[in-house]
């Protein structure tokens, strides 16, 4: 079978198993959110935190909700780190350093896992299950509360009322997150995935020397790293490890379970907001951009030029043997534009042209099809951004899904797109500007340069995949990184949620056949061309420094 | 595609007006004048002033930038580059400064001419028992002034007693007198305005300096414009890209450094200002300007820019049925021979029994029977011998006696006990014919002949009604561009029943009060949808506040025209249909634009990234796909560009983008296509024009 095909077939098997599970994942996830009635395990939940249910929250007090959860899991995160000394299952490892332990603990809970530790060589199995695996959980939960809220927005009329926060992430974890995670860690395993809670096996090597092999609870975390659209790995070498990732059809597992959830909620909105071919229209913009994505990164790989790159049938330079090329390929644009940064290969290997188009992905602002949740509310605001501008041109005051796009909602949108971009740019001009970006490349010209600029996109979109190469474990990186992450994660969400309220408070504007029909290809076209020529503009003189300048040096 | 849209784009031959050709005076063009950008260049520079640029914050943005070149050339006055760079982005902010100048003149033409009209009147104000004369600007509202043929009416006010033709042509631009009376809906006088005979004692009901003419004075000039909700919204969108813009370019200082390649600030502040959206940012207030200023042309007065973007938005017309939908007066629409009776005999028939009846009704046989049925046509002294019965209030009917035969027309009861009188019978027939016609709303008229002393009755006369010419295809229009229309009328419902099926209107309210029609518009707006609609009289008034546009027809009491927040001058009620499609046009101009010019940026980038760095990295030159001569001239030609695509669109910010009633999908393909994928390409081709001319200097190429 020649390249090609082996990559077509791959690619289309992908994408068949996702519209297969598209339409009953997004309607189980609509029912789940507008569901009236409490699980026994979520009514202990409520009672223990003390939260009411079934109390309707305006956006402020959303807002604060989500805030006061997510500062309480980083304080707890920090301590846990900090502490980790004198907790038991430390594996006898170090507390870890401040700096390095505020950058975890906010990658973790703004579900980016950027990660300037070594997993297996630093974290203890208490903190690597019950602090970083359940921010797994619930900082993937947050997200795909804030994205309900604003479907909400859209969907109800004449309220200020968003929905409980509480009842959102509790449900989302419990009756979304948890299952399917459990479900694919049982498959994970059977494909060959370590899970235990035994200490490191030390084994005598082929020439004769000792090793210490750590195993630990890897095929659970390594579920809910991909479905969450987390990306932390047990171990340093992710999802390039074989112990994350033994073979193909884990592989292609991983790919699906990463992209399963961000596809899907273009579905629950469609139902929520009562017409599901609104929903088609965004998961279609998400699809088109992702596959661009997709190719452009294969064909590049496969192009390499280069005796020994032909010989291997493309650049194998930090690729694992097992997935070759276009697994590879797929693996890294998937994880780079959901948001999720788990990798199989080495971003810093690929050709100059793919890395653009990894950052790219990424500077879209993660929305094709984005993170679980923040895909959707990303997407959802560049809709809000190309609808205004298009609905001006059929001679209307624009409105979208029966929304009026007043000032105040333009307000709005405009903030939470602006936010991404000013952190990217400005993280990575200080730190080009300041010695220690310099410092930290392993590679001159461009192509250190592109280190730098992924990194920021990397944290800045709550990615946190590394263009490796970066010696980003400095007390410099971890404090700017861990404050775009924070910024990245939770600026928008106070835009979002305010624009939620604000929605939610007009009253229907009835559809005619003058408005601007937001379902049609034509309107998920110029999603597409809104979302990649703002982003464009944008990152366009960056990324010509970078994989533009290393790209077409050829 | 139906033309009867009165929304034409007007062209350099001169626009064909609605309706009316209007006094040259006062309407400037809708085209534009080169002679108009030099008369505006002094107020183009006076618009410079950073206190003024503010409220536009992408241009001054570009200000900002220009003072920084012109201050950096000044530091290395050798350097032609950042001279060029600096005059070029000078010119950038005055042809925004000028588009906005030349709009604001157009109006002001129209203000001056206006202006002419308030000429410093002396009133005659009536006293306990005598009269005074006192300046026009020393009345108060309240006082009641005299005015006889050829006095100036000195301000706004209602007739209280009199009556008078007067000459409005000042506010209206129509010469023909119009009468104004007291009581009733046409009580109205404004202020301005020449009483031609009789006279009027007219209370004042405006303030001086407040009156109608003052605010439309201040309203076309500019004065009294506020940004609307939608311009808002934009310039927030726009302020944003430019931070990004900002952003993206300051930021890049730091990896050019890295790269080797620092720019100088020259450099990037023209890059700056290729990247923010200068075109639409430039044109941005005359495109709303210009929208006024097209209501103006089309004699429409509004009272803000609100109204004329709620225009565009409205999803609702209530039409009123009489004046508006049809002609108002009962016309022939066919005849019902009775049995054994020839068609053509009965036309016969009402022809000469109509030539005695000068009523419009009468008249419409008539011109039914000659033109429908190829009679000739026929004076009366044209029938020998003939004794003419005049059509009355009393009789109820006419006719005529020649001979032996005696004809009558009238009233069914009239003509009924006319033919019974005479010995003869109404066939059930007939009877029938005539419920029929009562039932669809029509008035049915009786035909009678008394032939040497036999009567009989021939049949039936249709009047009904008339939908005027071209009704039905323009709501078909409306309901193209997503508008229902309800037609408003006072007829039972059944009337209203078929002369809403035969108009085609998507609804209508029958037997309507001031009540219904308010509670109407209620309802409509409770389901979000945004009413516009029509009235002139005082107890339109509350409706006419209520709906989101009301406009109120200047033949109107003062009342309603100050509920409504747009006046008609011409008092055509069609014309609101042409006040939504200006809506219409001026956000679909807005928007156009902005596509334009945002699509316009990948070109610049194309222009100017290979220029600053291809010396870095040459890999990058690959980029220069126009094949640009040097970095200066291409650096410089994306400048020129930028700077001249402004004055190449004011025109069309003017005269407002090409507007057709299609629907939504239809439309923005269109508009997406013209100014998205236009607005992609024609950079490519103008900084390509631009290069290569500019590589003809020696020294740049």
């Amino acid at each position: 079978m020649n390249h090609t095909l082996a990559d077509v077939l791959q690619i289309s098997a992908l994408i068949v198993a996702l519209a297969l599970v598209h339409r009953p994942l997004g309607d189980y996830m609509a029912a789940v959110y507008s569901s009236r009635t409490h699980l026994r395990a979520e009514r202990w939940v409520y009672r223990a935190i003390g939260a009411d249910p079934d109390a309707e929250m305006r956006w402020p007090s959303y807002l604060r909700a989500v805030l006061a959860f997510s500062a309480v899991g980083v304080l707890f995160l920090y301590a846990f780190q900090r502490l980790q000394d004198r907790l038991p299952l430390s594996l006898g490892f170090d507390p870890i350093p401040p700096d390095q332990a505020f950058n975890t603990a906010v990658s973790f809970v703004s579900n980016t896992n950027w990660q300037s530790y070594a997993g297996e060589s630093a974290m203890g199995h208490l903190v690597q299950a019950g602090g970083l695996a359940v921010q797994n959980f619930v900082s993937a939960a947050v997200g795909l509360a804030v994205a309900i809220a604003l479907v909400r927005g859209f969907a109800r009329f004449r309220t200020g009322e968003l929905g409980n926060f509480w009842s959102d992430l509790v449900r989302g974890t419990i009756r979304i997150l948890l299952p399917i995670a459990a479900l694919a860690a049982v498959v994970l395993v059977a494909l060959g995935a370590v899970q235990s809670f035994a200490g490191p096996q030390e084994v005598q090597t082929l020439t004769g020397a000792a090793q210490q092999i750590p195993g630990g609870p890897v095929a659970s975390q390594e579920a809910i790293k991909n479905l969450g659209t987390n990306g932390g790995g047990f171990y340093n070498a992710n999802s390039a490890h074989p112990f994350e990732n033994p073979g193909g059809l884990s592989n292609l597992l991983e790919i699906f379970l990463l992209l399963a959830i961000p596809f899907s909620m273009p579905r629950t909105f469609g139902r929520l907001v009562g017409n599901v071919k609104q929903g088609y229209a965004v998961v279609a913009a998400m699809g088109v951009i992702w596959l661009a994505g997709v190719i452009a990164v294969t064909v590049v790989e496969r192009q390499a030029p280069g005796t020994a790159s032909q010989l291997a049938g493309g650049s194998m330079e930090g690729k694992e043997q097992r997935f070759g090329e276009g697994a590879s390929s797929l693996f890294a644009v998937s994880t780079t534009m959901t948001s999720t940064g788990s990798v199989n290969s080495f971003h810093d290997s690929y050709q100059g042209l793919s890395g653009g188009v990894l950052i790219f992905g990424m500077v879209l602002g993660e929305v094709a099809p984005g993170g679980v949740g923040s895909g959707l509310y990303g997407m959802l605001i560049m809709a809000v951004i190309v609808v205004f501008i298009s609905g001006l041109m059929v001679g209307r005051t624009p409105e979208y899904l029966g929304k009026k796009l007043r000032p105040r909602e333009i307000k709005l949108a405009a903030c939470a797109i602006l936010i991404t971009p000013a952190l990217v740019l400005t993280g990575t001009a200080v730190a080009m500007a300041l010695p220690d970006g310099e410092e930290a490349m392993t590679n001159a010209g461009p192509h250190g340069f592109s280190e730098v600029l992924y990194a920021y996109a990397s944290a800045a979109n709550n990615n946190g995949s590394a263009f490796a190469g970066l010696g980003a474990d400095t007390g410099f990186f971890n404090t700017t990184l861990g404050f775009a992450m924070l910024l990245g994660r939770f600026l928008p969400m106070v835009f979002v949620l305010a624009l939620a309220g604000s929605l939610a408070q007009q009253q229907p504007v009835p559809v005619t056949a003058g408005t601007l029909r937001t379902h049609r290809p034509l309107f998920a076209g110029m999603l597409v061309a809104g979302t990649v020529v703002v982003a464009g503009l944008t990152f366009f003189p960056a990324l010509s420094l970078g994989p533009l300048a290393e790209g077409l040096a050829v | 595609m139906s033309t009867s849209t009165p929304v034409r784009p007007e062209t350099a031959a001169g626009p064909p007006r609605s309706g009316r050709s209007a006094p040259g005076a006062r309407t400037a063009h809708g085209v534009f004048d080169p002679r108009l950008l030099w008369a505006s260049l002094p107020e183009a520079f006076r618009k410079l002033d950073p206190r003024l640029m503010i409220s536009a914050p992408v241009m001054f943005v570009v200000e900002i930038g220009s003072v920084l070149t012109t201050v950096l050339a000044a530091t290395d006055p050798g350097d032609w580059f950042g001279w060029t760079i600096a005059a070029w982005l000078w010119l950038t902010v005055l042809f925004a400064n000028l588009s906005e100048a030349v709009a604001e003149g157009r109006g002001r033409a129209q203000a001056d001419s206006l202006r002419r009209a308030r000429t410093d009147t002396v009133a005659r104000r009536l006293t306990h028992g005598g009269e005074e004369r006192v300046p026009g600007t020393a009345l108060a509202v309240g006082d009641r002034v005299v005015c006889e043929a050829g006095d100036v009416i000195p301000g706004d006010g209602d007739v209280v007693e009199g009556v008078a033709s007067v000459d409005e042509s000042a506010i209206t631009g129509e010469s023909a007198p119009v009468i104004r009376e007291s009581g009733g809906d046409r009580s109205a006088v404004t202020g301005g305005t020449r009483v031609l005979s009789d006279r009027i004692v007219v209370r004042v009901t405006a303030r001086p300096g407040d009156t109608f003419l003052d605010r439309m004075i201040s309203l076309v000039e500019g004065a009294a414009r506020q940004k609307t909700p939608n311009e808002i919204a934009l310039n927030i969108l726009l302020a944003s890209l430019t931070i990004v813009f900002l952003l993206a370019v300051v930021t890049l200082q730091p990896f050019a450094v890295y790269a080797g390649a620092e720019q100088s600030l020259v450099v990037l502040t023209a890059l700056l200002v290729c990247l923010i959206p200068t075109t639409i940012g430039a044109l941005l207030s005359a495109i709303g300007i210009a929208g006024m200023d097209r209501l103006v042309q089309r004699n429409v007065l509004a009272t803000s820019g609100r109204a004329v973007e709620a225009a565009g938005d409205v999803s609702t017309l209530l039409l009123d049925k009489t004046g508006t939908i049809t002609h108002g007066n009962r016309q022939a629409a066919g005849f019902r021979p009775a049995a054994g009776v020839r068609e053509a005999d009965l036309a016969e028939a009402a022809l000469l029994s109509s030539l005695a009846d000068e009523t419009p009704e009468g008249r419409s046989v008539v011109a039914l029977a000659t033109d429908r049925h190829g009679l000739p046509a026929r004076r009366r002294d044209q029938v020998p011998d003939a004794a003419w019965v005049p059509f009355t209030a009393q009789t109820r009917m006419s006719g005529v006696d020649t001979g032996t035969l005696r004809v009558r027309k009238g009233a069914a009861g009239a003509v009924t006990a006319w033919v019974t009188g005479l010995g003869g019978t109404v066939p059930g027939a007939v009877l029938g014919a005539v419920e029929a016609i009562s039932g669809q709303g029509g008035t049915p008229l009786l035909v009678a002949e008394d032939r040497a002393g036999a009567a009989r009755v021939l049949g039936v006369i249709h009047l009904k009604d008339v939908v005027k010419d071209g009704m039905r295809e323009r709501f078909a229009e409306l309901r193209r561009m997503g508008i229902r229309t309800v037609m408003i009328t006072g007829d039972n419902a059944r009337t209203a029943e078929a002369i809403a099926a035969e108009a085609g209107v998507d609804d209508f309210l029958a037997e309507a009060t001031p009540e219904d029609k308010m509670a109407l518009i209620k309802r409509e707006q409770a389901g979000g949808r945004l009413v516009a609609m029509t009235g002139d009289g005082t107890n339109d008034a509350p409706a006419l506040a209520q709906a989101d546009v009301g406009v109120a027809m200047n033949t109107g009491t003062s009342a309603a025209k100050e509920a409504a927040n747009m006046v008609d001058l011409d008092s055509d009620p069609t014309k609101l249909i042409d006040i939504v499609q200006i809506g219409k046009q001026l956000l679909i101009t807005r928007g156009a634009l902005t596509t334009f010019s945002l699509a316009n940026d990948v070109a610049k980038y194309f222009a100017i990234i290979p220029a600053m760095f291809a010396a870095a990295y040459p890999g990058l030159d690959h980029l220069n796909i126009m094949g640009l001569s040097s970095p200066e001239s291409a650096i410089l030609a994306a400048v020129v560009f930028n700077a001249l695509i402004i004055v190449a669109l004011v025109p069309l910010a003017l005269r407002g983008v090409a507007y057709r009633p299609l629907g939504a999908d239809r439309m923005l393909r269109r508009n997406l296509g013209r100014y998205g994928i236009g607005g992609l390409i024609a950079p490519f081709i103008g900084i390509k024009l631009i290069d290569l001319l500019l590589s003809l200097i020696p020294g740049i190429g």
